[in-house]
């Protein structure tokens, strides 16, 4: 059995939590350490940080916000946006991060990927795709959806693979923020291409929308921002429905404090 | 209070451990040092990454021989992820290489393929704590407290093999794959899983860690 991670997903513009649609129009949420808690506390699976400005300040501090979480946060905690380097990756796991995820510097030289397996291992290394539709194919965008790289998204997710990316984060970019359910072509597109395991991002709005993206597109994962954020559902109510849809997830229930 | 040794040689996210061990109500602290790491009271030896860039850093802090050393004394070793395939003899990873061998067995690939299963590596995700027939007992271990099919997080993509059925204190199943999920010898338990990662179920885990 493979059970399907539920992660939540925070776009971070420091020091605030913010979300958009199709990764523009930035709106304020909150603080992300608040919103972290609230979902480990409801029994998240992963946390997924995403630095949206990535500047030098903003990363620093985005270091902070993420030693903040694992005051409070027991459970694995990836950082993405902005990390150029081998250093940079061992920064992010000094604040607390395990894993990091990468798109701008990998498109620009791809070399990373290896580089950071090699260091940290493919565990650690999550490429992060973010697709748009073009035509007849997938195109993989960077600096948050607004370059074109002329990758096709398909093919770079493979070459990420053979690199040695352990991981793919897959966002739609079309679909992010709308709420109108995941690109079930894209994933699955990438998902049949390769053997990693890959987290379906960009489009959830209702439970039913993850029974297709695990049933036909074969997401490992599930990565959420919206639907949590706006309160509209709990991680607890995603992972009922996914029993009750006979999707395989860790089973938790809230526990005592043992501290 | 008890006070907790995390072996610090430059492998992976050890944050995550330290502040694990607080959480439980433990002092934790890093070091490298061959002297502190000898004389801990409790100590772990965390881990992600390459099996020979592992051992390689042990070597060049020079604490193979103070964590052997630690071993033999009886008290309480825990090794996570890297830290525990490092406590057994050897590994296939990148070619071979020689563990601390503290728990006769190796390190292999977790296989791709196998009973017709394809399967994804890495194994990265929770999966449910299984007993293990003629393994060891719970009841000795730090999973006294944690119940069967408690659910933990694993990220890796090879698995130790115990030469002895006997050290197997839990498994798990991964697409139709059994993984050892912990080990123990006396003194020595290793975990594939990431107790600091796991919610309250690795909480509690570290809890009676410190408690021992």
């Amino acid at each position: 059995m493979r059970n399907v991670r539920l992660i939540a997903r925070l776009d971070v513009k420091a020091p605030n939590l913010v979300k958009g649609i199709q990764l523009e129009g930035l709106r304020k949420m909150g603080n992300p350490n608040e919103f972290a808690l609230r979902y480990y506390e409801q029994g998240v699976d992963e946390i997924f940080y995403a630095d949206i400005v990535a500047s030098l300040y903003e990363r620093n501090s985005l270091l902070d916000i993420i030693e903040r979480t694992t005051s409070d946060v027991f459970v694995p905690i990836t950082v993405g946006g902005g990390i150029r380097s081998v250093e940079d990756v061992g920064a992010a796991l000094r604040a607390g991060a395990d894993k990091v995820s990468i798109n701008t510097a990998a498109i620009k030289n791809p070399g990373i990927i290896s580089d950071v397996a090699r260091r940290f291992g493919s565990q650690c290394m999550v490429l992060s795709i973010q697709a748009k539709h073009h035509g007849n194919h997938w195109e993989a965008f960077y600096d948050n959806g607004r370059e074109h790289s002329g990758l096709d998204a398909i093919e770079w997710a493979k070459r990420g693979e053979d690199l040695g990316a352990g991981e793919i984060i897959l966002t739609s970019v079309d679909r992010e923020g709308t709420a109108k359910g995941f690109d079930i072509n894209l994933i699955n597109s990438v998902t049949d291409r390769v053997s990693i395991p890959v987290i379906a991002s960009g489009g959830m709005g209702k439970l039913e929308d993850i029974n297709l993206v695990i049933n036909e597109a074969h997401a490992d994962a599930v990565a959420m921002a919206h639907v949590l954020h706006y309160n509209h559902l709990t991680i607890g109510d995603v992972r009922n429905h996914c029993k009750n849809a006979k999707i395989p997830v860790r089973q938790y229930s809230k526990e005592e404090d043992v501290a | 209070m008890s006070s907790v040794i995390i072996v610090d040689y430059g492998m992976g996210n050890i944050k995550s451990v330290l502040r694990g061990i607080e959480q439980v109500g433990a002092k934790a602290t890093l070091s490298a040092d061959p002297d502190v790491i000898y004389r801990a009271d409790h100590l772990i030896l965390p881990g992600v990454g390459a099996f020979d860039d592992g051992m390689v850093g042990l070597e060049r802090y020079g604490l193979v021989e103070p964590i052997l050393r630690f071993s033999k004394s009886g008290k309480p070793l825990m090794g996570i992820c890297l830290g525990m395939q490092m406590l057994l003899d050897k590994s296939e990873e990148h070619g071979e290489h020689q563990g601390l061998g503290l728990i006769p067995g190796v390190v292999e690939e977790i296989p791709r393929v196998s009973n017709g299963v394809v399967r994804k590596i890495p194994h990265i995700g929770w999966s449910a704590l299984k007993q293990v027939d003629g393994g060891c007992d719970w009841k000795d271990g730090y999973l006294s407290h944690t119940k069967i099919g408690d659910f933990v997080y694993f990220v890796h993509s090879y698995m130790a093999v115990p030469i002895h059925k006997l050290h197997l204190l839990s498994q798990c199943e991964y697409q139709g794959l059994s993984i050892n999920a912990a080990i123990k010898r006396d003194n020595i338990t290793g975990f594939q899983f990431h107790p600091e990662k796991s919610g309250e179920v690795g909480l509690k885990i570290l809890k009676e860690f410190i408690n021992s």
